[in-house]
Order: C-alpha cells, then structure tokens, then sequence
C-alpha cells in the first residue's frame, strides 16, 4: 500500500446525523473528483483529512497515507497539502518567506535561498522572492500558493474548490500546472469541486456526494 | 495550560467584584471587626437614612444617570439615522475615535474650563454681545441641577456608543434596508428608524447599561462638574470611606448597597422603558407615515453631533492654553502673556507621575492580553465560541458601580492585613482593562480567516507556531489598538487607584481630580493635558506601528 491515500470507511456526522461516506483509495498520481452541491459538507470531508474538523462535527473511520494511519495525528505531522480558491499567502510576508515558512528547517541559509529561487523560476516568477504577494497578479499568486505547498514535501495533495476563482483561461492553465505536478511528484490528489470542467480536466475517478440530509 | 486560561480570566475579572461586594456587605449591616465592631446591625442604615442631603444625592445619582445616557443615546441614533453610510458620518468616525481615548476627568476638565463663567465660551461673547466685563456671577459649573456633570457625560458617552454602534451597523446590513425604506417614499431617518435601529439597539444594548451604571456612579466627573452641598451619593460614599472614624464607613458601606440597589432599580426603569418604547415604535411603524421632511433633523444631529467633538477639542486645547498661560485678564480670549512658569513647576511631578501611571498601566495591560489572547486562542482551538451568557460575563464588572464594590474589596484588603499599594492597584485596574481588551480584540480576532490556519498547519507549522508566525503579525493592528484601548482604560480610572492604592499610590488621574478642589487652573491645566497624552501616545503609537511595519505589506492595510 505505498504511495496512496487510502480513505477506509469515512463517515462524517453532524448532529449524529451522517453528512457524508467515502471510501476510497486514490492511487499516487491519480485524482479522485468529489463533486456536489454547496452545502453538502464536501469541505468538511477535506478538514477531516488534514486533522482540523469543527467540533460541531464528529468523524469515524481511518484515513491512511501511504500505508500509516494519520486519522489521529496533528494536523502538523500529516504531511497533507491543500489548496484553497484564495491563495492564503501569508499578506505579513514576503514571497520568498511564504515559501521558507513550509521547507524543513535545516541548511544554512543560501542554500535554503538558492531552492527558493530555482522554485520560483520553475514556475516563471524568477526573481519574485522579495515582492509583497499583494502586487502579484492572481496566476502567479495561485503559482505561490502551490509551490509553498509543494516545497513541504506533502505525500498527498487536497484542492478545494481551488480554481473556482480564477478566470476561464488562467483556469485551464494553473489546473494543468497543478495535475502535472502531481503526476510528476506522484501525489494523490482528492479535489472537490462543483464544477464539471474541473472534475474533467483531472481525468479521474468522479464520486458525486448527495446531500445525504434530504433522505 | 490554556485549558484553566478561560477560569482563571474569570476570576481575575469577577473575583475583585464579588469579593468587593462581599466587604460592602459585611459593613453595611454593622460588622467590621477590625474596628471592634460586630453585627449584624441595621445602624449603619439608620445613620444613612438619617443624613439629611440623602434623598437629594440619590436624585442626582437617578437623574445625571438617565438623562446623560439617554441624552447620549438619543444623540448617538439621531446622528446614524441622519448619516450612517455618508461621507459625513465617517468624518465624525475618524473626529469622535480619538476622543473615546481622552480620560473622564480631563475632558470634564476641558469643559469646565469652556462653560465657567470666566471659560473660553463667555470670553468669546463678551463684552461683545453679553455686555460682561467681569465674569458673570452664575453657577454654571457644579450647579445644584448637575446639568454641567450631565453634559460632561454626554460628551465622553457619545463617542463611546457611538463607536459601539458603527460596530453593530457592519453586522445589521442597514444599506439594504434602508434603500428598501427609501424605494417605499420613507425618508432617510424615519427609514433607519424604522428598519435598522432595533437591529442596532440589540446589539448596543449592554454598552447602554454600562453608561448607565457609570452615569449613576461615577466619581471622577462628579468631583469636578457636579455639586457639592449636597454632592452625589457615589461623591459621599468616597468621602465616607476616607473619613478617619472608623464608624463612618459603615454608613459608607450602607449607602454603597442603596447605590448598587439603585443601579439596579434603573436598569430594570430602562428595561421596562425598552418594552415601552418598542411598543409605541411598532404603533409608529404601523401608521406608515414617510418622514420626508428630514432636512431640520438631519442639520440638528450634525450639530449635536459636532458639539460633542469641539466640547472634548476645545476644551483640551484650553487646558494647552491655561498651563502656559501667566496673566490672563476677563474678557480676553487669549492669556495677556505666554510663559513655561506652570511646566517647570509641575512638570517634573507630572513626569514622575507619568511613570508610575505607565507602570500599572503596561502591567495591567500586559496581564489582560496574556488572559484575553489565551482565552481566544482556546476557543480558536477547541472551536467553541463566547456563548451569550459570557458575553454577560464580560460586562459584568462595568455594570457593577464602582463605588458599590471597590470600598469593600479596600475594606477587605485591610481587614486581612493585605498591603495597600500599586499590586492591589494594578489587579484592581485588570478588573476593568480586561472587559474592554476583550471586546477591543475578540472581534477582528474571530473575524480572521482561519483557513490561513489550516493552510499553515498542513505546511507543518505546530499550533504555537502557527499563533506566534502567523495570526499574531497578522493581526499585529488589532491587537495594538486593544493594548491602546487597555492603557486607555486603565489611566483613565480614578476610584481603584484611591481606594484601593490607599491614598498610597498616586497616578495622573488622582493627580488631576486631587486639584480640582484646588481652583489652580494652570496646574490642572498641566495634568489633564499629561492625561490626554498618556492616553493618546498609545493610540497613536497603535496606528503608526503597523503602518511603519508593513509599509511594503499592502494587503494589511485598510
């Protein structure tokens, strides 16, 4: 069971009453789509993910990365990536330091500047690491965002609703970046969404959530 | 850790109160051992009913309590009506903030010195249209009435709700309302009347108590603006309590229950009086009638409105003008001569002053924030937020009257042989620094977008990290202006320092108050100005910081 993350009998409560099942094994390199209507609980299923569930909610079922049960680690210690529709750049830091802020502490400090800067070139913004992220246009800020997230070294990889603010051409774009680097990188990714584009783009698995509430 | 943060921020706040009570109580009916007295007792009720100014200073507590909170609040509603949304309105935001930071005592002071006879008011009339040579022969100030004490409050009051109001017209949606209203042929105030002010009311309701019961009981402002033969009843508990008989602070004690007991009279008056009101407004609503001719009370509330601010302005620039001034003869608007003579007399007690007044200050503040950012980070954690009843909680220990529980907790401190003194002081400052903190912080505080939390956390940061790196210096402007607001508070206060310090400790605001009786003009002209700057410095300190700090971050700023 390497390289996965498997979601064995998810369910997510609130009130005692189930919001949502999964169970899943998304394979690295794959994506799985959850899609559904706003409302259903699709981000929740994602908090339960990465340790952070509100407590007017209550979990059950093992969540296993590569292999190892993190059901019950901190949220610190999962090694689970997300990605929100807003970039989240830390706005008291500069871009470079938004990138540091996830790297493992270690190295001295040109090497870890050096890394910074090949990231940044990697995704065409040389020469960025000391701008303000608020004078960044939304493409590159979104290209921040996903290198921070991928110089932690995450094993999987979460999108919430993560291009849905984006506009139709830097849309396709950064979604490409994104699948491209995870297949790279051999991440699983579950993303959801309430977009057919984007659960089509993945070329996934699609598990459409009903809102188990009405039944 | 964090876990006992919440109790132990509670007991903080709530134990001086409830222990203060408990030592009005035990005195009050005739038991103070440490003057060999044991009760119970009903004397000390007797001898207070048998004072003859009795029913005249309860009066003035009633009336200087509901005429300067509705005055104030009247004024508060005409001015949102009239403006709320309006570039106006934020202009009298960006005037009366400043204002709500100026200490009671020296913005009374301001005022006496613009309306006493011989103030700034009748030197710009005269002799030109009041015919007065020398200053007129009225009591204007510390009039039997406690009209001037009355408009001291209003005032200080106006900012202060009218700040809380601004607060709870962002969570009331009023522009929707309001053009709904409009789109109906409702005028602008009628409209906002109609549709908005309950909304508002619900959320402003406990800063409205919190005047009230400090209207009733305020001591500071009384001193200075209100009568003295006799004085209010708050004024004569303190004089009570300072007596050197023994005996006398029984009847202190006594009088501090009837004060307490009143307070709480009033608030129920007013809770009916909400009833009442609601009542009559639904009638109101219910005739339909449009209110289309609003232009006169919009001109009046901008007016009101403007007099608050120059009362509070012009009277700090008279303190400014009286510590420099030498000779200053009637009628002239300005000192016949300019001179350093008041600062270099004053100055350097006014300065030694100046640090114990920042000590307590910092101390107190530093404590409030430990408990007020431990207690939202726990709630932030475990993900449960103030319910209404701690809501309550927090305005507790302001709808309490000073004077009702501060005599005891003194009482109290000396019977178990504690030591009068700054650290009483400053946990007694903590009692009301903390309330204000709370409610300065919690909402930007929980208005913050926690996904940045998630987000650090999935990059590996562990929960202090994440506190410390990134919701701190994120929020690093909320949380200085709540430091502001808590040193504020905390300069401002007057009866814990004395009773409390015992006579022993002695901050800007004694300072300022013990020469009131005094009639040095200069000299008082030299500490309420080192007041409004103690509150100030910080305020300013608090917008100036983060701008300096993140002038290259441009989303952290507004």
């Amino acid at each position: 069971m390497n390289k996965s993350l498997n979601l064995q009998e998810v369910c997510i409560l609130r009130d005692g009453a189930p919001l949502i099942e999964v169970d899943h094994t998304i394979h690295a390199g794959e994506v799985l789509s959850v899609m559904g209507p706003s409302g259903v609980g699709k981000s929740t299923l994602l908090s339960f993910i990465t340790g952070t569930l509100p407590s007017a909610f209550k979990g059950m079922g093992r969540v296993l990365l590569d292999g190892s049960d993190i059901t019950q680690k901190p949220p610190h210690a999962r090694h689970v990536g997300i990605l929100f529709q807003d970039d989240l750049l830390f706005p008291h830091m500069s871009v470079g330091a938004n990138l540091a802020f996830g790297m493992h502490p270690g190295g001295s400090k040109s090497e870890k500047r050096a890394k910074i800067d090949a990231s940044l070139r990697d995704v065409g913004l040389e020469g960025f690491a000391d701008r303000d992220p608020a004078t960044l246009s939304g493409g590159q800020k979104a290209r921040v965002a996903l290198m921070r997230m991928l110089l932690s070294n995450p094993r999987a990889l979460l999108l919430d609703e993560a291009f849905s603010r984006l506009d139709a051409d830097l849309r396709a774009q950064v979604r490409d970046l994104v699948f491209r680097t995870a297949r790279e990188r051999e991440l699983p990714v579950l993303m959801v969404t309430h977009d057919a584009e984007d659960a089509k783009a993945a070329g996934g698995e699609i598990i459409e959530l009903k809102d188990l509430r009405a039944c | 850790m964090l876990r006992f943060l919440p109790a132990l921020t509670l007991l903080a706040m709530l134990g001086p109160v409830v222990a203060g009570l408990w030592g009005t109580l035990l005195p009050a009916f005739g038991h103070l051992p440490s003057a060999g007295l044991h009760g119970p007792s009903l004397d000390p009720f007797r001898n207070l009913f048998a004072w003859g100014g009795l029913a005249d200073a309860a009066r003035l507590s009633l009336t200087t309590g509901l005429v300067a909170t509705a005055l104030s609040l009247g004024i508060v509603a005409l001015i949102s009506a009239s403006w709320s949304g309006t570039k106006a309105f934020r202009v009298l935001e960006r005037l009366l903030s400043p204002l709500l930071s100026v200490p009671h005592a020296a913005a009374a002071f301001g005022l006496a010195f613009l309306i006493a006879p011989s103030g700034w008011v009748a030197r710009l009339l005269s002799p030109a249209l009041t015919g007065w040579e020398r200053p007129p022969d009225f009591l204007i100030l510390q009039d039997p009435l406690g009209l001037a004490m009355i408009a001291g409050l209003v005032v200080k009051e106006v900012p202060f709700l009218l700040l809380m109001t601004i607060a709870a017209i962002g969570q009331a949606q009023p522009r929707r309302s309001l053009l709904v209203a409009q789109s109906l042929g409702y005028g602008r105030v009628t409209g906002w009347l109609k549709t908005v002010f309950p909304r508002v009311y619900s959320q402003i309701r406990l800063p409205v108590y919190v005047v009230i019961a400090y209207s009733m009981s305020v001591v500071d402002v009384a001193l200075i603006l209100g009568p003295t033969t006799p004085p209010t009843l708050s004024v004569q508990i303190v004089k009570w309590m300072s007596d050197p008989d023994l005996s006398m602070r029984l009847t202190g004690a006594a009088a501090a229950i009837l004060q307490l007991a009143l307070v709480i009279g009033v608030l129920f008056f007013w809770w009916l009086g909400e009833r009442f009101v609601a009542h009559f407004g639904s009638l109101w609503i219910m005739s339909g009638r449009r209110g289309q001719d609003d232009t006169p009370i919009r001109m009046f509330s901008l007016g009101l409105g403007s007099i608050c601010a120059l009362a509070v302005f012009l009277g700090i620039a008279s303190l400014l003008v009286w510590s420099l001034a030498a000779f200053w003869s009637f009628p002239n608007v300005l000192p016949d001569e300019f001179t350093w003579r008041t600062w270099s007399k004053h100055g350097p007690d006014a300065f030694a002053t100046f640090g114990e007044t920042f000590l307590i200050a910092g101390i107190a503040v530093l404590l409030a924030l430990i408990l007020v950012l431990g207690c939202l980070e726990a709630e932030h954690r475990s993900g449960r937020p103030l319910s209404r009843r701690g809501l309550w909680m927090l305005y507790l220990p302001l709808l309490v009257p000073q004077t009702a529980f501060l005599p005891g907790l003194q009482t109290l401190l000396l019977s178990i042989g504690a030591d009068v003194g700054r650290i009483p002081v400053i946990f007694a400052h903590l009692v009301f620094v903390l309330p204000y903190v709370f409610l300065s912080l919690g909402d930007p505080w929980r208005a913050w977008d926690a996904r940045n939390a998630i987000v650090a956390g999935a990059l590996g940061a562990r929960p202090w990290a994440i506190f410390w790196r990134v919701r701190v210096p994120m929020l690093l402007r909320p949380i200085l202006i709540a430091t502001a607001v808590g040193i504020a508070v905390s300069v401002g206060q007057y009866l814990p320092t004395l009773l409390v310090g015992g006579g022993r400790v002695s901050t800007l605001t004694t300072e300022a108050v013990a020469l009131a009786s005094g009639g040095d003009r200069r000299a008082v002209g030299v500490y309420g100005l080192a007041q409004t700057l103690a509150a100030l410095v910080p305020f300013t300190l608090a917008i100036v910081v983060p701008a300096v700090l993140w002038r290259n971050r441009r989303n952290l700023h507004e």
